[in-house]
C-alpha cells in the first residue's frame, strides 16, 4: 500500500486544530492526552481501518474503541474528518446539552464511535467482546484499543489483557500511549508501572515499541500486528503529551485545563504554521 | 417437590440456546458449580470461560453484544452484580446493551458461605440503573420462563435466583413478562407481594392467615423493575394493606420499590419483610431464615400489623 505521508501528516495538523478548536470553544475537555494520540488515529482512520461512514453499523467494518475516553475530542475531530458527520457539529454539539457529542463517547449518540467509554479500565475488556464477536462469527475484521499510560493503573486492563492472549486474539491490537503524565502529575511518580513492554509481553502479547508521532513507525507496527497470528499485539506508543504546541507539550496542567484566548491564539498559530 | 436452582439452571439455558443460535454464555470460573459444563460440552464455541475476573467478564459480554450475539453472563450475584456494578452501569446499562446477567446464590439462602457470598443489596442496586430490568425467579419452572421471556427482547436484564432448594409453586409453564406479576391467591384483607424464595414463605403465610380467618392475597412479584403497577395499584385499594418479603435488604428491594410505588398513588401501610439493615453470616438457610425473620410466620405477624394500621396513613 502506498501511503501519502505528508498528506497524513496534514490531516494529522487539521485534527489537532479542530480539537484545540472545539476545547477551546466549549472552554472544557482534555487537551494532553488529545494531541498525544492525533498521529495513531490519523493512521487508523486514514489508511489502516476499513469502515463506510455513509454505514457506520456494516458488519464487516474494523472496530475502535477509546479505552481512554476523556481523549473524546482527539476521537470526534477524527470522526468528522473521516466523513462520519459535518465538521461544524464539533462546535455547535461538544458538551452541550441536547447534542451528539457528549463529554467521553457514547456509542448510542455519535455516529462511528463503537464502544460507550470513560470510566478507565473498560475498553479493553469490550474490545476483546468485538474481536471475540467477530471470530465466533467468521469476520475476518480487526478491533483497535487505545489505551493510556495512566489507565495501566486499572487492575481491569490486566484482567483483560489475559483474556486477550487465551483467547489468542490475533484480531485485536492495543495502543498504550504512553505520554508519560496523568491526572496528578508525572505516571512515574504517581504509580509507577516500571517496564511497560515487559508486563505486556509478560501477559503474552506481541509488544511493538514505537514513537507514537511517527507514521512510518506505526504503520511497521500496524503491517506486523496484522500479520502476527499467535495472538494479540500491543503497540507501546512512546508520545508527548501535549504534542504539536510547545507550550504545552510535557505540561501536566494540560491534561484538563483549558486554554485561555492568548493560549488559543498562541497555539493556533503555531499549529497554523506548520 | 424441590429442586435446585444451580444445578436446573443449566436446563433454562440450553433451552435458550437451542432456540437463539447466537446466544454465547459467559462465566468467571463457576462453570462446574452451574453445570455450564454440560453447555460448553454441547456448544464448545459458544463459552467463555474469562477466569476470575469479574469486572472484565461483565464488560467482555458488553462487547460481544456489539457484535449481534446475545451474551448470557452466569455466576454468583455476589460477584456478576455487587463486584462488577459500575462496568455494568457504564458498559452495558448505559449503552442499553442487550446483555442477560443470570445470578445464582442470592441472599442468605447461601447459608454457610456466610456474608462475604450472601449478595443482600444487588436487587437495590441493579434498579437504580436506568434501561436495565430486574427479575426474580421463584422455582425452577419460572426460571425457564424468566429466561425465555429475557431472551425474546433486545436489552439488558438481570435475573436473580437462589442457591439450592426452592419448593415448585408452578407446574410445567408459566407467563412471564417484564412488568408481569403473578395473583396466587386472591383475598381482600392484606397482600402480599414477595419474590424468589420468599413467594413459598407467603403462600404459608396466607394459608396460616386464613385459619385465622383473614383473608390475603399474594402476588408473586417476579419483575421488580418494571413493577406490575397495575395489579399493586388494583390491590392497594382492594386491600388497603401490605406485606413485601423478599430474601434482600428491606433497603432498596421489592419492598422499597413498592413503598416508593404506593407512596406516590395509593398511600396504603406496607410491612417490609427483609433483612433489616444488618449482614448475614454461617449457618443453614433454616436457621438463617428463622434469625433474621424471613419465614411464614414472620409474614404472617406482619400482615396482621398491615391490616391494624390501615386508616393511619
Amino acid at each position: 500500500m502506498s501511503r501519502n505521508i505528508q498528506e497524513l501528516k496534514t490531516t494529522a495538523n487539521t485534527i489537532r486544530k479542530d480539537i484545540l478548536e472545539m476545547i477551546y470553544n466549549i472552554q472544557s475537555g482534555h487537551l494532553g492526552g488529545s494531541f498525544s494520540e492525533v498521529e495513531i488515529l490519523t493512521a487508523l482512520y486514514f489508511d489502516e481501518m476499513d469502515y463506510d461512514p455513509v454505514n457506520p453499523g456494516k458488519p464487516d467494518r474494523d472496530r475502535f474503541v477509546l479505552s481512554k475516553g476523556h481523549t473524546a475530542p482527539a476521537l470526534y475531530a477524527t470522526l468528522a474528518n473521516a466523513g462520519f458527520f459535518p465538521k461544524e457539529k464539533l462546535m455547535s454539539s461538544f458538551r452541550r446539552i441536547d447534542s451528539m457529542m457528549q463529554g467521553h463517547p457514547d456509542m448510542k449518540k455519535t455516529p462511528g464511535v463503537e464502544m460507550t467509554s470513560g470510566s478507565l479500565g473498560i475498553g479493553l475488556s469490550t474490545a476483546n467482546g468485538m474481536a471475540l464477536g467477530l471470530k465466533r462469527q467468521n469476520i475476518d475484521s480487526r478491533v483497535y484499543c487505545m489505551i493510556g499510560d495512566g489507565e495501566l493503573n486499572e487492575g481491569q486492563i490486566w484482567e483483560a489483557a489475559a483474556t486477550a492472549s487465551h483467547y489468542h486474539l490475533d484480531n485485536i491490537a492495543a495502543f498504550i500511549d504512553v505520554n508519560g503524565l496523568q491526572n496528578d502529575a508525572e505516571t512515574k511518580k504517581v504509580k509507577d508501572m516500571l517496564d511497560i513492554a515487559a508486563k505486556w509481553r509478560a501477559f503474552g502479547w506481541n509488544v511493538i515499541e514505537i514513537n507514537g508521532h511517527n507514521f512510518e513507525e506505526i504503520f511497521e507496527a500496524l503491517d506486523t500486528a496484522r500479520a502476527y497470528k499467535d495472538g494479540p499485539t500491543a503497540i507501546v506508543a512512546h508520545t508527548i503529551k501535549g504534542k504539536g504546541v510547545s507550550f504545552m507539550e510535557n505540561v501536566v496542567a494540560f491534561h484538563g485545563k483549558t486554554p485561555t484566548a492568548m493560549e488559543y491564539e498562541n497555539g493556533m498559530n503555531e499549529l497554523n504554521s506548520k | 417437590m424441590k429442586k435446585s436452582f444451580r444445578s436446573t439452571l443449566i436446563d433454562a439455558i440450553l433451552s435458550g440456546a437451542e432456540e437463539y443460535p447466537n446466544m454465547v454464555v459467559l462465566n468467571a470460573d463457576s462453570a462446574r458449580a452451574l453445570k455450564l459444563t454440560d453447555f460448553s460440552a454441547k456448544y464448545p464455541d459458544r463459552m467463555y470461560n474469562v477466569g476470575i475476573s469479574e469486572t472484565d467478564l461483565v464488560s467482555t459480554a458488553a462487547g460481544l453484544s456489539t457484535t449481534g450475539l446475545i451474551p448470557v453472563v452466569v455466576g454468583f450475584s455476589m460477584f456478576v452484580s455487587e463486584k462488577p456494578f459500575e462496568q455494568i452501569r457504564q458498559a452495558i446499562a448505559y449503552p442499553n446493551l442487550n446483555v442477560k446477567i443470570v445470578a445464582t446464590h442470592s441472599g442468605l439462602c447461601v447459608g454457610q458461605d456466610g456474608a462475604t457470598h450472601q449478595a443482600l443489596e444487588d436487587i437495590a442496586l441493579l434498579r437504580t440503573l436506568p434501561n436495565f430490568k430486574v427479575f426474580a425467579a421463584a422455582d425452577v419452572t419460572e426460571t425457564k420462563a424468566a429466561m425465555k421471556a429475557m431472551l425474546a427482547y433486545d436489552g439488558p436484564a438481570y435475573l436473580r435466583l437462589g442457591r439450592d432448594l426452592a419448593e415448585d409453586i408452578f407446574e410445567d409453564e408459566k407467563p412471564f413478562r417484564p412488568g408481569g406479576a403473578d395473583l396466587l391467591r386472591n383475598g381482600s384483607d392484606v397482600t402480599i407481594a414477595a419474590c424468589g424464595l420468599m413467594v413459598e414463605q407467603a403462600l404459608m403465610a396466607a394459608v396460616a392467615l386464613k385459619s385465622e380467618g383473614i383473608n390475603a392475597s399474594v402476588i408473586n412479584a417476579y419483575s421488580i423493575k418494571p413493577l406490575p403497577e397495575e395489579l399493586l395499584l388494583q390491590k392497594a385499594k382492594e386491600t388497603g394493606a401490605f406485606v413485601t418479603a423478599e430474601d434482600h435488604m428491606k433497603t432498596g428491594g421489592l419492598g422499597g420499590a413498592i413503598c416508593e410505588y404506593l407512596s406516590e398513588t395509593c398511600p396504603v401501610p406496607v410491612i417490609r419483610i427483609g433483612v433489616d439493615d444488618h449482614f448475614g453470616e454461617s449457618g443453614t438457610q433454616d436457621d438463617l431464615y428463622k434469625k433474621y425473620r424471613l419465614t411464614a410466620d414472620d409474614i404472617a405477624a406482619a400482615a396482621k400489623k398491615a391490616i391494624r394500621m390501615k386508616g393511619l396513613v
